[in-house]
């Protein structure tokens, strides 16, 4: 950690809650290079010899455990990419914080790719924290685009959970999960953009084992002149029950697109989606302004437990 | 002393048409229980919105305490103690008991301060505090819920819509319990219920643009007169 200057720390704290050296494995990596690695027996990381990244090894069996392994680009202009594998021994309980923070201060932009693929063992319950952060004032664009492929093996469990905090010029995330028997999939997305920023968000489930179960729901709040979609695809092809809730909450000249799509292949799947686009709703602010507060201190409050 | 002057609320129509709901309302609320009551579409609780400036009157005036508070705004309003329990309580989302209670209350709130006020309302603490308040609270517990955050807030006039509504496990004693411990604060309900109507100081029967003032007990027996489903619903 001593090789980290102040603006380092504060985005590790912000996207992987690190102010300290964390407990158990974990791996940071800046500008493209390895600044700290702990690994050991239960979670092993180890590099890539062929591309850029890292194996993480979850030993079978274990419980309660963590690995944090965040990205922070600082230097204006480079562009990172990177290909991290999970393999999720059988029975394993872990929680995983990924996160990407990017300081920019310069004028050309900057980036960071992460291609991550979990392979879920059977029985196995994974906790999937992802942060994204951008900070900087400089012209230069800040661009996020992960790729997230998953593979759930039978009764497997992943919770997932990513936050886009802001400052993000553009990100284009895809997220790609194949469901076999008994896993249950539940995808919390929470994206903020402003001024002239754009997110595009593609949920791609695939549920082909009997009794998957698969939750998504997003929640955003669009200010100023950004733009962000939502395009969420399940496809249902054994006794399953998926569904996609979208909820976004636009202020100024902001604009959200909802686009979904679910494909029951055999009548067995239960598919559901719903989707809420619009401004704050007025009965809400009205409710919080008759508790005292302001009308921009009641709008703060929806948003800020809105994006919680 | 809370004094409505020549108060008159109208909307406009799709078809541009002006529509009184309120006509030159003037009205009295002295400190206890006022039961504002009437047929449906009378305006009762358009009248608890302009009090609350939810509705901003068109003409006429709001006199709090001998101050005209006509162009204060909900907030201000909030803050001088005028505290709306909703009709219909809204519903958010990511937002906790807890939080509303915070927020009325102006302080964070520990487990055993939010027991006193859900308590009042029938509801235990623990199993609350926690629950966002969304389409997972059921209709009741919400309005109970309502009830809570109002007291609260605390204040010195207290507006209750159709407090009774959707509450029917709860017993009807506990409300009324509620509304009498706010006696020495005005307290303005509107309401159907006689249970309601008998503890009132005074009872408010409201037509647009008709104002009846009567005692409980006068309230009782001219509501008995006129057939029970004018003033239902």
């Amino acid at each position: 950690m001593d090789k980290l200057n102040k603006i380092d720390k504060e985005l590790l704290s912000q996207i992987a809650d690190l102010h300290t050296i964390p407990q158990g494995s974990f791996n940071i990596r800046k500008n493209g290079k390895l600044v700290s690695r702990s690994s050991n027996e239960d979670i092993q990381i180890v590099s890539k010899n062929n591309k850029e990244g890292i194996d993480i090894i979850v030993k079978k069996d274990i419980k309660n455990k963590s690995v944090h392994i965040p990205v922070i680009v600082t230097q204006g202009g480079f562009k990172d990419l990177v290909y991290n594998d999970f393999y999720i021994g059988d029975n394993a309980e872990v929680t995983i914080v990924a996160g990407c923070g990017i300081h920019n201060n310069g004028t050309a932009q900057s980036g960071h790719n992460g291609i991550h693929t979990f392979h879920i063992g059977k029985n196995a319950r994974v906790t999937y924290i992802e942060k994204h952060l951008a900070l900087g004032n400089g012209k230069g664009e800040k661009v996020l685009n992960p790729i997230t492929n998953i593979i759930m093996g039978s009764n497997s469990y992943l919770d997932m959970q990513t936050i886009q905090l802001g400052g993000v010029t553009y990100s284009n995330r895809t997220t790609k999960a194949k469901l076999n028997k008994c896993s249950e999939l539940n995808v919390v997305e929470k994206i903020l953009t402003t001024d002239n920023q754009q997110a595009k968000t593609v949920f791609n489930v695939n549920m082909i084992g009997e009794n998957c179960k698969c939750n998504v729901v997003s929640r955003s709040v669009a200010k100023g002149d950004s733009i962000q979609e939502f395009k969420s695809k399940l496809i249902g092809k054994s006794t399953c029950f998926g569904r996609v809730e979208c909820d976004a909450i636009l202020l100024d000249n902001a604009r959200v697109k909802s686009i979904p799509e679910i494909d029951a292949v055999v009548k067995e799947a239960t598919l559901n989606h719903e989707a809420t686009v619009g401004k704050i709703a007025g009965e809400q602010l009205i409710k919080l302004m008759s508790l005292g507060l302001t009308e921009q201190e009641a709008e703060d409050v929806i948003i800020k437990g809105y994006l919680k | 002393m809370l004094e409505l002057k020549n108060i008159s609320y109208s909307v406009i129509d799709e078809n541009q048409v002006n529509i009184d709901i309120l006509k030159h309302i003037n009205l009295k609320f002295n400190k206890g229980i006022n039961v504002i009551t009437g047929q449906n579409g009378s305006g009762k609780s358009t009248l608890i919105k302009v009090i609350m400036d939810i509705n901003k009157a068109t003409s006429g005036k709001v006199i709090y305490n001998g101050k005209d508070i006509s162009n204060m705004n909900i907030t201000e309003r909030a803050n001088i103690g005028f505290t709306l329990a909703f009709q219909q309580p809204i519903r958010f989302k990511g937002i906790k008991v807890k939080n509303l209670l915070d927020i009325a209350s102006s302080k964070n709130n520990k487990l055993s301060d939010a027991c006193e006020y859900l308590s009042k309302v029938g509801l235990c603490a623990k199993d609350y505090i926690n629950r966002d308040v969304d389409n997972t609270l059921s209709g009741g517990e919400l309005k109970r819920i309502e009830l809570a955050i109002a007291l609260a807030k605390g204040g010195e006039v207290f507006l209750f819509d159709e407090p009774e509504a959707g509450i029917d496990l709860w017993s009807f004693d506990s409300l009324i319990e509620l509304f009498k411990n706010l006696e020495n604060k005005i307290v303005i309900i509107v309401s159907h219920q006689e249970k309601i109507i008998q503890c009132a100081n005074k009872v408010v029967v409201l037509d647009n643009d008709n104002v009846k003032e009567y005692t409980s007990k006068q309230a009782i027996k001219q509501i008995k007169k006129i057939q029970c489903g004018k003033l239902g619903g």
